[in-house]
């Protein structure tokens, strides 16, 4: 409502719509946004620590950048969380609200670490991975279909119905990691192989070995990130998603088959962050656990949503919020805080980047002052 | 036959702290606002809380329980009444999309949380762990001769006073909804925006005031969580963040009816804590178990979209932003 102070029926303020805004002073605004946020935190971390924020803020791009592992680690994780993002870009394009990343992902990373335990010393590496892949696909996508059939068939709310298949998801890992504990009474899973073949490990590229260079997990997302770009904007499955996403009633009066849509888009969906599960497992921890996915598929929604469902701005804001991530977790070890300072900081900007879109559809206008731009 | 009392105390316990989540959840459903901010309000209510009975406890030369008590239910409430608000101004004013604010409002909330409550543990000192003693015992404080009674004492009277806090707030809130005139504007402003808009009710002082007042309640959980169910303490396992979820699926469970939510709360806890009772469950298999709450949700949501029966519905604009521009 835009009425906030009335005097003789016109308000202060208006709120009117912008018919348009060139990109750069979108992306201006956001910067902006970005800039405020970090400012708040700068006064945040003052308030705790007593600290030179610009000190602190150095510290933090040191934890991201500050050697070439690090540097590694921050890609490697961008990449993770990127992909899940990429995901989750079809399903939000077509406004199915697909909160269910988190389980479609830790299935993923199940089937992958249940290859590694059980076959890994009997296939070659290729055809190893190449399976791996192709099976943690396969168990996202059965994660994302189920609640998508539903909805097809009797509008079952999605939103809520892939929610809870993250907890059957999480439900069964820990029942999984219950089954493989090693050692005994840990209630972990270990490295795995447990012979310590590495067998099922993404190589590295750069070098022989593993754990040094993580090449293979960032052109495996940059491609999907290509994929999915070309696919939602020049296929006609991209077509047909993008007409289902602005109306469903437009959708069937064209003659497209609004079910069938969104079952096979969920299958796409589910398939990618499977695939991001496989990354997570085999390019990166070696080992399973309930924190697998660790909050990345609710994180991802936000990336995909912030991007506009545009696979390439998604690789600019995962970097950020991981950037952010691991610069918290410098300053926390650095400045006895705990790592939950990286959750709040990362909270702080992203409410400030959804309050900005306001800006960027929305504009303000003030009484008396007619056309002018606020 | 004891254990089966203690199965139901454990529901029940359970329960009132998801059933805070869910009747505050479903007040700020009825206005149209999809919150999925309850995991980060109730972490919020909870530290809040804690927060204000430690400082309360360590300053006051003779700390008193029942002060303690009441200091930490105002300042939870507030506390939880602003998370509630931040969503507020993003969704309702600045038109941010529901989902996402939720969601990042859970991250935040989480992330203040146990930022504040691992350093309440550093200060604590000693074995690094805080305790609010005397405050939570005014919480879990009980009439001994009531809970006497037998079994039936034990099951219906042995317990904190937010227990039946939490089943009178559920009621009024069911009655306030349904009953009052205040609460069939709310339902309009639900149903449809731009309607109630033309019947001149205010849309979004209606989406405001439920959205903050709802935080409020769910954060009561949070405090309920802390001060009862871990007796005082702190701890970074993420728990919190698990019962914030099980109270939105709750709200579905309940299909928007607080009332239904009270038993629908106690059915949780039992299925939550079934695992421990039946015998001969390995630990891996007892894991299993605890999907019961989630797969009878899923269950309950298929049903309700099969049926579909009006009343058993989600208010027709839920998750939807209003601009009255845009009709």
């Amino acid at each position: 409502m835009s009425t906030v102070h009335h005097s003789h029926g016109v308000p202060l303020i208006r709120i009117v719509k912008r018919t348009s805004l060139s990109r750069p002073h979108a992306w201006a605004i956001r910067v902006l946004a970005v800039i405020l946020a970090l400012v708040v935190c700068a006064l945040l971390i003052y308030a705790l620590t007593n600290l030179n924020p610009i000190r602190v803020y150095n510290s933090m791009f040191q934890g991201a950048f500050g050697t070439g592992k690090r540097t590694w680690v921050t890609l490697r994780d961008s990449m993770t969380l990127l992909c899940i993002a990429v995901g989750l870009a079809p399903a939000f394009k077509m406004r199915f609200w697909n909160i269910g990343a988190e389980g479609q992902v830790l299935v993923g990373g199940l089937v992958t670490a249940a290859l590694m335990l059980y076959i890994g010393a009997s296939f070659p590496t290729w055809l190893l991975l190449v399976l791996m892949f192709v099976c943690s696909a396969a168990a996202g996508a059965v994660w994302g279909l189920v609640p998508a059939v539903f909805k097809a068939r009797w509008n079952t709310n999605e939103t809520l119905f892939t929610l809870m298949m993250n907890y059957i998801a999480i439900q069964l890992t820990s029942y999984f990691v219950a089954r493989w504990e090693h050692p005994f009474g840990s209630n972990t899973v270990g490295i795995i192989p447990r012979d310590g073949s590495k067998a099922g490990w993404l190589p590295n590229l750069l070098s022989e070995g593993f754990n040094k260079d993580f090449g293979w997990n960032i052109i495996i997302v940059l491609v999907i990130t290509a994929a999915v770009f070309a696919y939602l904007k020049y296929s006609k499955h991209g077509y047909e998603i993008a007409v289902v996403g602005e109306s469903e009633n437009t959708a069937r009066y064209a003659g497209i088959s609004v079910g069938k849509v969104y079952m096979r888009t969920m299958l796409l969906s589910g398939a990618i962050c499977g695939i991001a599960g496989f990354i997570a497992v085999s390019g990166a921890s070696h080992t399973i656990s309930v924190s697998t996915a660790g909050g990345r598929g609710f994180t991802a929604i936000i990336v995909a949503w912030l991007a506009k469902f545009n696979t390439f701005t998604m690789i600019i804001i995962s970097l950020l919020l991981v950037f952010l991530e691991k610069g918290a977790i410098q300053i926390a070890s650095e400045f006895n805080l705990n790592d939950y300072a990286s959750q709040v900081i990362t909270g702080i900007i992203l409410f400030f980047i959804i309050g900005s879109e306001f800006f960027i559809n929305y504009r303000l206008v003030f009484r008396g002052k007619g056309g002018h731009r606020a | 036959m004891s254990s089966l009392i203690s199965l139901i105390q454990a529901a029940i316990v359970f329960g009132t702290v998801i059933l805070f989540g869910s009747t505050g959840e479903i007040l700020t459903e009825k206005s149209g606002n999809l919150n999925l901010g309850v995991p980060g309000i109730m972490y919020i209510g909870g530290i809040a809380g804690l927060a204000t009975a430690f400082f309360y406890e360590s300053h006051a030369a003779v700390p008193h329980g029942i002060v303690g008590l009441l200091l930490s239910l105002i300042v939870s409430f507030a506390a939880a009444c602003v998370a509630g608000l931040i969503y507020s101004f993003l969704t309702i004013t600045l038109r941010a999309n529901q989902n996402v604010t939720g969601l990042t409002l859970s991250i935040f909330g989480s992330g203040v949380a146990n930022l504040f409550g691992g350093s309440l543990n550093n200060m604590a000192g000693g074995v690094g762990q805080i305790s609010v003693a005397v405050t939570s015992r005014a919480y879990r404080a009980y009439f001994p001769a009531l809970a006497g009674l037998g079994p039936v004492g034990k099951i219906v009277f042995q317990y904190g006073f937010m227990v039946y806090l939490a089943i009178i707030v559920a009621i009024f809130i069911t009655w306030f909804i349904n009953r009052s005139r205040v609460g069939l504007n709310l339902r309009a402003v639900g149903e449809s925006p731009a309607t109630a808009d033309a019947a001149s009710i205010n849309v979004t002082k209606y989406k405001y005031l439920a959205t903050c007042l709802g935080a409020g309640i769910s954060g009561l959980g949070g405090l309920y969580y802390t001060m009862d169910y871990i007796k005082g303490t702190w701890a970074t396992d993420g728990t919190i963040e698990k019962l914030g979820w099980l109270a939105v699926a709750l709200v579905i469970f309940a299909s928007w009816k607080a009332v239904r939510g009270i038993w629908g709360a106690y059915l949780f806890g039992l299925l939550f804590w079934a695992y421990f009772y039946i015998s001969g469950l390995t630990r891996a298999s007892s894991e299993l178990f605890k999907m019961l709450p989630y797969l009878v949700t899923i269950v309950v949501l298929i049903v309700v979209s099969l049926r579909k029966r009006r009343e058993n519905q989600p208010p027709a604009s839920l998750g939807l932003s209003y601009f009255r521009e845009d009709r």
